[in-house]
């Protein structure tokens, strides 16, 4: 597998799409958790509102800001991110390639996980870090002290974010797999993530009982809800605090586990054509 | 002995279509082996069941022993098939460092193989701005990568110009020459009549001839136009039996080794027969090939 990882690697860095994929997220962030709601803060005439527009963007949030994009937006492209990953030989006919040169199949799904997985950590720590950098830039132009959260904080924050990046990337691996290509899965994957998640929350839950219990096990409002009690804003699209951290974080792995297995099942079964 | 490729009752459907049908063949250690066929015929069907690729429904697949998932199935076998598929936004370097990664061999051989199909002056270039021809070559590159001791090339001189082929045909000869064992699936029969030491013809899902070239073509015969026919056909039984003499279109087929031309000549010129003319013919690989994909099809 470390052959495949390796290799994996290469196609990974140097592939432009990558790192499209990680400043869209990182200036999609920038610009909707710190640069907008400064904006609004600057123009706002005071008062409680504004404070709290403050407060929120201040270093001790960094964890709840950095993560709270992915139980939509954010995981909208670590979708894109796992199918481009796991998926990226479907496009060019590179399954015999691969395969012709004596790895497993398990071994080449293997790496391509270790990848994906290397990959969104990578993309969550740059979100930290821009997060950072901007926080402390606010505090600074407010006059505002410099308070961090604390290292165990961060590392929950960073553990939580990791685990719902990879379910989502493994749930576009999955897509990928099973349709065979690359646009049609990143194009449902956009349409589950985007619509399906928000029509459900927004529409379909008030009105029936059955489809507001069955969301406490779909994985958006799990990572909804495991981004909330991180400290998420509440405002943010797809933050809920359904379940508990420890239901969301159980079913989120079992998400994870699921969807790498399904794939991993069909790779191993199907024909390579 | 272990042989590089056996296989044994072959088959694969797609529900009720029979892609390939029970087909046993076998290719021995250095020779250059030519699997032939029509499009459609199967041939990359088996190339790709032999590789693992693609599960057999019935029958058996060996290389060197081993069955297609077996670990180190493919330790010792270079391949293409059906057509090169890289990486179009890596340079044609970094696509070979992503097979030698995969494979397992290391990045030390990659020079040479670069310089074996010609394409080192471009192989800082990204796959994607390639012609069709490098990419074949490239693909004929990677193939090479382990330094294999069996070679399965699937129409390798698909997009290639008559230079190009060329170069091909002369690596492949060099290989087979060095002892790299080489299965080699082209439907262009000139190229696998030159090079190759046996045949399989596969027609309809099914191996419907397997032996060497020369075999497979038969002996060589004389063709004689000579007046009056009558006469030359009488003469030319009486000297070489009725069932070696053939009538056909206007002349004589006579089954007689090339080198009693002359022989034949003094006798039919003394017999009082006017010949006008007398050549050594030999049926080509692709009339052959004709005969036996036209009874299948």
């Amino acid at each position: 597998m470390w052959g495949s990882f390796r290799a994996e690697t290469i196609k990974a860095v140097k592939r432009p799409a990558t790192w499209l994929l990680a400043a869209i997220g990182w200036i999609l962030s920038l610009i909707f958790t710190y640069l907008v709601p400064y904006a609004g803060y600057v123009g706002d005439t005071g008062g409680p509102t504004s404070d709290r527009l403050l407060s929120d963007m201040l270093p001790a949030n960094l964890v709840g800001n950095s993560i709270a994009g992915l139980p939509v937006f954010y995981g909208a492209i670590m979708i894109i991110l796992g199918v481009l990953v796991v998926g990226g030989e479907y496009g060019w006919g590179t399954w015999k390639t691969v395969l012709v040169q004596g790895p497993s199949r398990m071994a080449v799904f293997g790496g391509k996980l270790a990848v994906l997985a290397v990959t969104t950590l990578g993309v969550l720590l740059g979100t930290f870090a821009l997060g950072a950098v901007a926080s402390v830039a606010i505090a600074a132009a407010e006059s505002q002290p410099v308070h961090w959260p604390g290292l165990a904080d961060l590392v929950t924050g960073v553990g939580a974010g990791w685990l719902i990046a990879m379910m989502w990337g493994a749930f576009g691996g999955l897509l990928a797999v099973a349709l065979r290509g690359v646009a049609l899965a990143v194009g449902l994957g956009l349409v589950w993530a985007l619509a399906v998640q928000n029509l459900l929350a927004g529409i379909a839950a008030p009105l029936l009982d059955w489809v507001a219990q069955m969301q406490k096990g779909l994985p958006g409002p799990n990572a909804g809800s495991l981004v909330a009690t991180l400290g998420a804003p509440a405002d943010t699209p797809g933050v809920d605090a359904l379940v508990g951290s420890g239901q969301a974080t159980l079913v989120l792995a079992v998400y994870l586990v699921a969807f790498a297995a399904v794939s991993a099942g069909l790779l191993r079964r199907r024909d390579v054509l | 002995m272990t042989l590089p490729v056996e296989t044994e009752g072959l088959t694969k459907r797609y529900g009720h279509v029979t892609a390939v049908d029970g087909i046993s063949l076998t290719v021995r250690p250095g020779e250059v082996y030519g699997f032939l066929g029509p499009n459609g015929a199967g041939k990359t069907t088996t190339l790709r069941m032999l590789l693992g690729l693609v599960r057999p429904t019935a029958g058996s697949a060996r290389i060197f022993g081993e069955a297609p998932g077996a670990p180190g199935h493919l330790a010792s076998v270079g391949a293409l098939i059906e057509g090169p598929g890289f990486y179009p936004y890596l340079s044609g370097r970094d696509n070979l460092r992503v097979v030698a990664r995969y494979s397992g061999t290391g990045e030390v051989r990659i020079d040479t193989v670069l310089d074996l199909v010609d394409l080192r002056d471009r192989a800082g270039d990204k796959f994607g701005t390639y012609s069709m021809g490098m990419k074949q070559r490239l693909g004929v590159a990677a193939a090479l990568l382990k330094d294999p001791r069996l070679l399965i090339l699937d129409e390798p001189t698909n997009g290639l110009d008559p230079a190009g082929m060329a170069d091909m045909r002369t690596l492949v000869r060099r290989l087979g020459t060095a002892g790299t064992t080489i299965m080699l699936s082209s439907h262009l029969l000139g190229e696998v009549q030159q090079i190759c030491d046996r045949v399989g013809v596969v027609a309809g899902g099914r191996l419907v001839a397997e032996s060497t070239v020369a075999q497979l073509r038969g002996q060589a015969t004389l063709r004689v136009v000579a007046e009056p026919l009558e006469h030359a056909t009488a003469r030319a039984r009486a000297l070489l039996g009725a069932d070696r003499v053939r009538v056909r279109d206007g002349g004589l087929d006579l089954a007689v080794e090339p080198e009693k031309a002359a022989w034949v000549n003094a006798e039919l010129v003394d017999a009082g027969v006017a010949v006008s003319e007398l050549r050594v013919r030999e049926r080509t690989l692709e009339e052959v090939f004709l005969e036996l994909t036209n009874d299948v099809g």
